[in-house]
């Protein structure tokens, strides 16, 4: 379904006023999300996006695919009806961490458990922004952002943690500012067979003045001999972390290994691939050892009605076993 | 002399505790008789439980269709001591009873089944039969009354079998019991044995040995009940039907109608009653396709018609799913019931927003909260009507019997489609958990309407691109699927403008509520008369009830008794609750001096609605809320009392056990 023609990120923008915040991660993602497509020359008719209610659910309305704006919680179930319904499309959603993780949180978990082939990606920056700077699910405890009477009285919840618990197949984590990194990650999500989840930090500037742009890059505390900021975010791969389950005896090990580098935060914060196993049968497969035509013909491409309207379901045999008969 | 001779018009029940087989007898023995040409209907009653409470069936049997119980019980089944304590008294003094004589001891504090007031309210009728209190003396009391008794020896009975086909263990035969009960009936009322046999083939299908067990039983039962009563004075005979008869249950009908609509998906999270339809697809998601009106190359060539059931996590991933299946053109739907409905009210005016057509069937049960889950109710016709916050259109139809359930089921995606928004269509517990024979429906007037549709690449541009929810054209905008090339738009729960992108100005705002209103009034004027009401009975009658739902069975039954007494009395049956069909409605009811609403609820919610829309006051309601169906025998007396002017402005009815 890929094109042959070159596309350009721009092939999937829209003209729609954009109102996020000067500085918001948002723009990191959009333009990742569309970079991605394009550079994966994604036809954009055959791409859905999903998303549920927050800042980071606008984000459909600037991408040129089909878009599908939810309610708060619920993009994961509307993705998972799409995608069900036909196969046959790209599915991307998208999430804020108080969307995905506290109102939808119950979602979450089940997605885990079918392991669709599709992208869930969370906008996470601990704040509710859109409501004014409540504290979200990923907030840590004791941590007072500006809006917080406060210092936040619940702990946070790890979505690296519950994502491999729930049972994603391709877990990983991106920061919204480091765009070459996240449009690789986009693409490997976005091409990862099964349920790929991906998490990316993104700044809130207007409500979230602890986890900063400059608090991830470092800028509190410099090299002593040159005076370069040092980072907190460093990136998996750099330190030649395998996520890759090779052979299905290794889960165990490749699971762990996960749970642990998801435990790093502070003054190093790990991103890229967590984990990836292809072993799982994906939810389309299990659907398939029971029907076996469902992906050339899910429900959505089925002709269901002659050309007067006449209904093509026969029900005969099935009305015949519970059919007594006449003399 | 003895009374004549009763033929094929029988109230038959069994009970036992839920678990032990109850339903198979049940089965067993409506299948049993319609093999043999007769109609039947029966209900079904159980408790909130998986193991060990009453549930029993009642079924009629009838060379006519049947469509509703009776309170009247002419042969009691059982096989345990708290049906027997139950039941006992609703034999007709003609009747007979069934049971078993080892429990003759067995005490009604012995019971701890059977709840205090019911227990006291025994105790009080045993006490004026001056007998005591075990099942001897309930025995002697039905006795009294001319109640023929049958005990059957269940244990050696079982004790014979378990010699015959070699089985160590009583404990693993102990299900026959039940259909030891059923060849008992079947030898009082004379029934050809044979036509039992068959039925226990059908049900237990592919297990020889249990089939010939159980019909060895039987067969015991069935004599030994013949030589203790030979001249019961009902009988069951076999019919020569001309005609065939579907046999099935209301979730069932149901279901069939949503196929034959071309559903293709559907969502559901376990509950009591609606999981039954959900679970009844999944069992039949391999689909047949006919090549209607197709030209032989391509007609009937795509391999693979099927649908998909999805269980999902909750109520609320059920109603958004099944609208994210409904957005890529798939016809989807989910099944509820009352709890599962009310957390999907934000759902529901998301897809009424952006004008996806999604089916919800709800099966009413009896609420509020968990309420009585497994009991009946009609409850939920004010919340589909006002389901959600904001004003969203939506269209509730609801359905009265079987072949409405099939033919409502259908529809509820035309009028999906065609009117681009929610269909809430209303089933209930009487009508999910019944089954009976009836005249398979013609259906041949049927066709599918997919609406508006906006084909790919339809000449849109980037100048003139394709708009979903276009102003330009009257309120309903072709629609396009996702997936679909050249027809890309966007959905929002937010107010959206024209190619569905969020906005809040005024003067859009205005135009998209009205743009949605308005299909609610082309629904009104296009739906056709015979889909939203139905009226029964004298053109002039001077009292007309209204009523909607499974209602519909009772009274007509109720009905055909006083028309052939005469009376003057009609039956506005409604079918389309929303959009009101005001015109129908002031019609039928302009004439009537006594107007009579009658509803399984409280609140007499629909006559609440006429009111809101016509300003016609019912004079006279009658009103059943204790979670049991109305019998054709309550309401035959009720509607007297109505007609005999005796009646108060408010009759509730209560039998039911």
């Amino acid at each position: 379904m890929a094109l042959e023609q070159v596309m350009k990120p721009s092939d999937f923008a829209t003209e729609v006023h954009n109102d996020w915040c000067p500085g918001c991660g948002d723009f990191g993602i959009l333009r990742t999300i569309q970079m991605a497509l394009a550079e994966l020359r994604m036809e954009p008719h055959r791409v859905t996006i999903v998303s549920g209610i927050g800042c980071s659910a606008k984000t459909i309305h600037y991408v040129k695919t089909y878009g599908v704006h939810t309610l708060h919680g619920r993009a994961l179930p509307y993705a998972t009806g799409v995608k069900l319904a036909n196969p046959q499309l790209k599915v991307l959603c998208l999430s804020g961490d108080g969307d995905g993780l506290g109102i939808g949180g119950g979602h979450f978990v089940n997605a885990g458990r079918r392991n669709l082939d599709m992208l869930y990606v969370i906008h996470d920056n601990g704040v509710y922004g859109l409501t004014k700077g409540q504290a979200a699910p990923t907030l840590k405890l004791g941590v007072q952002t500006k809006s917080l009477a406060h210092p936040n009285i619940n702990d946070a919840v790890n979505p690296i943690w519950l994502a491999l618990a729930a049972g994603a197949t391709w877990v990983g984590r991106g920061y919204s500012y480091d765009i070459k990194h996240l449009v690789s990650l986009l693409k490997q999500g976005i091409e990862h067979k099964g349920y790929a989840f991906l998490d990316v930090l993104q700044p809130c500037p207007t409500y979230n003045d602890i986890n900063t742009k400059e608090w991830y890059g470092g800028e509190d505390r410099k090299e002593t001999n040159n005076g370069r900021s040092l980072p907190r975010v460093y990136k998996l791969e750099d330190e030649g972390y395998d996520p890759v389950v090779h052979e299905p005896s290794q889960l165990e090990k490749k699971a762990t290994q996960a749970l642990e580098k998801a435990l790093e935060w502070g003054d190093r914060i790990p991103i890229g691939v967590f984990f990836k196993s292809e072993h799982v049968p994906t939810f389309e497969e299990r659907i398939m050892q029971r029907v076996p035509t469902y992906m050339d013909s899910p429900p959505a491409l089925q002709s269901i009605a002659g050309p007067n309207g006449e209904p093509r379901t026969d029900l005969t045999r099935l009305i015949e076993r519970m059919t007594f008969k006449g003399a | 002399m003895s009374p004549p001779i009763l033929v094929n018009d029988l109230s038959w029940l069994i009970g036992g505790p839920q678990g032990s087989g109850v339903d198979s007898s049940a089965n067993v023995f409506a299948r049993a008789c319609a093999a043999g040409g007769l109609n039947v209907f029966g209900k079904r009653e159980f408790y909130s439980n998986i193991m060990g409470e009453h549930s029993y069936f009642a079924l009629r049997a009838h060379t006519n269709l049947v469509r509703s119980h009776i309170d009247a019980v002419n042969v009691l089944a059982t096989f345990e001591a708290e049906t027997l304590f139950r039941h006992a008294r609703a034999v007709t003094d003609d009747g007979a009873i069934v049971y078993d004589p080892s429990l003759a001891k067995t005490r009604l504090s012995d019971i701890p089944t059977i709840e205090k007031r019911l227990a006291a309210d025994l105790k009080t009728y045993l006490i004026s039969h001056g007998v005591g209190e075990t099942l001897d003396d309930m025995l002697a009391a039905s006795k009294q009354r001319g109640v023929a008794l049958v005990p059957i020896p269940f244990k050696e009975l079982l004790e014979q079998i378990a010699d015959e086909f070699q089985v160590d263990q009583l404990s693993k035969i102990s299900r026959v019991v039940n259909m030891l009960a059923v060849g008992a009936s079947f030898g009082l009322l004379g029934f050809d044995f044979a036509m039992m046999r068959g039925s226990l083939e059908e049900v237990f299908r592919a297990k020889a040995k249990i089939v010939n067990m159980n019909a060895a039983g039987a067969q015991k039962a069935y004599a030994l009940a013949r030589s203790l009563v030979p001249d019961f004075r009902y009988r069951l005979e076999k019919v020569a039907q001309k005609e065939p008869r579907l046999f099935l249950t209301g979730s069932q009908a149901t279901a069939l109608g949503k196929l034959y609509g071309g559903m293709r998906f559907q969502t559901y999270y376990p509950i009591t009653p609606a999981s039954d339809e959900s679970e009844f697809l999944e069992e039949n998601e391999i689909l047949d396709l006919n090549g209607h009106g197709l030209v032989p190359e391509t007609g009937g060539k795509e391999k693979g018609a099927s649908m998909l059931v999805v269980q999902t996590e909750d109520e609320i991933a059920a109603v958004t799913m099944a609208t994210g299946a409904a957005l890529t053109g798939a016809r989807s739907a989910t099944a509820t019931s009352g709890p599962g409905f009310s957390l999907m009210m934000e759902g529901i005016g998301w897809a009424s927003i952006n004008e996806v057509p999604l089916v919800i069937t709800l099966y009413q049960r009896a609420g509020p909260s968990t309420g009585m889950p497994t009991r009946h109710e009609q409850g939920d016709l004010r919340f589909a009507l006002h389901a959600g916050h904001g004003e969203s259109p939506r269209i509730v139809l609801a359905s009265g019997d079987f072949e409405e359930c099939i033919r409502d089921g259908f529809l509820a995606f035309n009028y999906a489609e065609r009117y681009q928004m929610p269909v809430i269509h209303l089933v209930d517990k009487a009508l999910a958990n019944s089954y009976a024979t009836i005249a398979p429906p013609d259906l041949s007037d049927l066709r599918i309407e997919r609406g508006a549709l906006a084909l790919a690449n339809n000449g849109y541009s980037k100048e003139d691109p394709y708009k979903r929810f276009d102003l330009g054209n009257g309120p309903v905008s072709p629609r396009a699927l996702l997936g679909q090339e050249g027809t890309i738009f966007w959905n929002t729960g937010d107010e959206h403008d024209e190619m569905g992108h969020i906005t809040e100005d005024p003067g859009l705002r205005n135009a998209m509520m009205e743009k949605r209103f308005a299909k609610l009034d082309l629904a009104a004027r296009e739906i056709p008369a015979d889909v939203k009401m139905n009226y029964f009975g004298p053109k002039d009658a001077g009292t007309v009830i209204v009523s909607w739902g499974s209602t519909k069975g009772a009274v007509l039954d109720a009905l055909d008794r006083l028309w052939a007494e005469g009376a003057k009395i009609g039956y506005l049956h409604m079918r389309l609750i929303n959009p009101f069909p005001v015109d129908g409605v002031r019609k039928f009811l302009a004439k009537a001096k006594r107007r009579i609403g009658l509803e399984m609820n409280f609140g007499a919610q629909l006559a609440g609605v006429v009111r809101e829309h016509t300003g016609i006051e019912m004079t006279h309601f009658i009103l059943k809320y204790n979670g049991r169906p109305m019998s054709n025998t309550e309401l035959y007396d009720a509607l007297r009392s109505v007609l005999a002017g005796k009646a108060e402005k408010r009759t509730v009815l209560t039998r039911g056990a």
